[in-house]
């Protein structure tokens, strides 16, 4: 496991919160590495820490224990190479879809007319020429989101962390935008943790899916997915598509009936 | 009253049915665009028509009061009346002397309301600091300050001004600060995850997020000014509108008063009117439901 840096890797961390008098842990001891460009979904029952984990990358927390490393450094409070897409959207009502595009832009002092031509570029990626000058509260759930993913890449983070992105978007629109979001991962490949509560989702997008498990968070199973195969309707109706499917469901919704965790370490904590 | 309902009666956002999903072609987009403007013109006949109608009523009855011997003067009288204080120029003086000290003691009120409601509202410390003072403040009536200011600063035009920039910073100051709390903090995390540092986040985040707040304190703040002022007026004032109506209190003159009482009501609407624009074009971001 030691042939090429890990560029995201997180070594032991564990995070507990003070409730009470008690406190609750919600990350246990999770390591993982994430290479370069890969696509990895975090798929698991609520409370398994799957926000956690993403928050901690994201800078916004910190871990009680052990280290979050991105390109060998640890990571100290946000930064403009992570991009975070968030599940309420967080477009600044305020600003049209190029002003949100360009907010990154402006606060890491990049000038006007690169700019504006950057921000172009993103809100073509993913089709929303036609909305640029419109204020969120005009757009719909979907274009919100995808002008929350234009934003992120606005500023050309080599990471994009997503916190169940398409969580509050109704099933048609989610299909879509998976696929719309691919389309523009692979014209511009950046490395994603992409967090969800949808198994077919994780499934789909991932090169490699991690589910975890609850009280205490922690990963739980591991499922490669082949990253040559094609992501279109063809595989997502597949007999493959249903078998891993199958099994990260299983790993998902079947924890209990299993005792310990397959292939990555879970200390036991009563 | 019915004026300022209008504002609940504006029409739902005709893009609330829409289906989230994809942009459905040019027509919607064009649809998103006009489909408030046309609109407007028919909703906006009634609520003009029913305020009419209204302000008529309200006036027949007044008038019938008056006449089934109520102690009121009638409208005409009360025109002729206004007439008159127009004519040789004491309502302009009057009007102007008031609302002077209005616009200066809610300026003041405001702009000093306005940073001290940030600071609170951002620095823990400072909260801590500041708030017992507002609370305290602000369960004083402004006009139970009078007496203290008549002694502390005498009886020209600044005790006049203090309490009412008492009474414009109290109810402005509080919105402010319960604005900056409510901001959104997804989006302070937004900002931060782009690069944005506190100082950026402060003026591009919870600035404007915080600004329909400030706009509802301010007015709040203004109706609150107005209020102040007939009472601020009390102090040996040789002209104002309060000054008036007391004067005329007198000598039994229920016209000028009533005169001085719709002066002050018709120049605290065209204020609040021109906020309410204001408030219009700075927040229209918002999603109203």
């Amino acid at each position: 496991m030691t042939s090429k840096p890990a560029k995201i890797s997180l070594q032991s961390v564990t995070k507990t919160f003070a409730l009470g008098r008690d406190t609750f842990t919600a990350l246990d001891d999770v390591s993982l590495d994430i290479a370069d460009r890969e696509f990895v979904t975090v798929v698991g029952p609520s409370g398994c820490g799957k926000s956690t984990l993403m928050n901690i990358l994201a800078g916004l927390e910190t871990p009680t224990a052990g280290r979050a490393l991105v390109d060998g450094a640890p990571v100290s409070g946000p930064g403009p190479e992570r991009g975070v897409i968030f599940q309420q959207y967080a477009l600044f009502p305020w600003l049209t879809v190029r002003q949100n595009v360009e907010f990154g832009l402006r606060t890491t002092g990049v000038p006007k007319g690169e700019r504006r031509s950057r921000a172009e570029h993103f809100i073509q990626l993913v089709g929303l020429e036609r909305f640029a000058d419109a204020l969120p509260k005009t757009l719909s759930g979907g274009m919100r989101q995808r002008c929350a993913i234009a934003r992120a890449y606005a500023v050309n983070p080599s990471i994009l962390l997503m916190d169940e992105p398409f969580g509050a978007l109704d099933a048609l629109t989610r299909v879509k935008l998976q696929e719309q979001l691919l389309e523009t991962w692979s014209q511009d490949k950046r490395t994603v943790l992409f967090i969800t509560h949808d198994v077919d989702e994780a499934v789909f997008l991932a090169n490699r899916v991690i589910v975890m498990a609850a009280r205490p968070g922690r990963v739980y199973d591991v499922i490669e997915v082949d990253p040559a195969i094609e992501r279109n309707e063809e595989f997502r109706l597949s007999p493959e598509f249903a078998a891993l499917r199958n099994r990260v469901w299983h790993s998902v919704y079947h924890q209990e009936g299993r005792t310990a965790a397959p292939s990555v370490s879970s200390s036991s904590t009563t | 009253m019915s004026v300022l309902d209008k504002r609940g009666a504006r029409p739902r956002h005709p893009m609330a049915h829409k289906t989230p999903g994809e942009p459905a072609g040019p027509g919607t987009a064009e649809e998103t665009k006009a489909a408030p403007e046309r609109a407007r013109p028919g909703r906006r006949g009634l609520p003009l028509a029913l305020n009419a109608v209204s302000v008529a009523l309200g006036i027949a009855l007044w008038w019938g009061l008056a006449a089934a011997g109520f102690k009121l003067p009638t409208p005409p009288e009360v025109v002729s009346r206004a007439g008159t204080l127009i004519g040789d120029g004491t309502l302009g003086q009057d009007a102007l002397a008031s609302l002077t000290r209005v616009l200066i003691g809610f300026a003041l009120g405001t702009a000093v309301a306005v940073p001290v409601g940030f600071l609170m509202g951002w620095y823990g410390l400072l909260r801590g600091l500041i708030e017992p003072w507002v609370q305290f403040f602000r369960t004083i009536p402004p006009l139970a300050i009078i007496p203290l200011a008549v002694v502390v600063m005498g009886i020209d035009e600044t005790p006049k001004i203090f309490v009412i920039f008492l009474a414009a910073f109290l109810a402005c100051v509080i919105s402010t600060f319960q604005g900056v709390v409510s901001v959104d903090r997804t989006l302070i995390n937004a900002a931060r995850v782009l690069g944005a540092k506190d100082a950026t986040i402060f003026a591009r985040v919870v600035v404007p997020a915080s600004t329909p707040f400030i706009l509802v304190g301010m007015r709040v703040g203004l109706g609150s000014a107005w209020a102040t002022l007939v009472a601020a007026e009390l102090i040996a004032a040789q002209q104002g509108l309060g000054y008036r109506m007391q004067n005329a209190q007198l000598y039994y003159d229920l016209p000028t008063i009533f005169v001085g009482l719709i002066s002050i009501g018709i120049l605290g609407l065209l204020m609040d009117r021109v906020l309410l624009l204001a408030e219009r074009k700075l927040t229209g971001w918002q999603e109203r439901r």
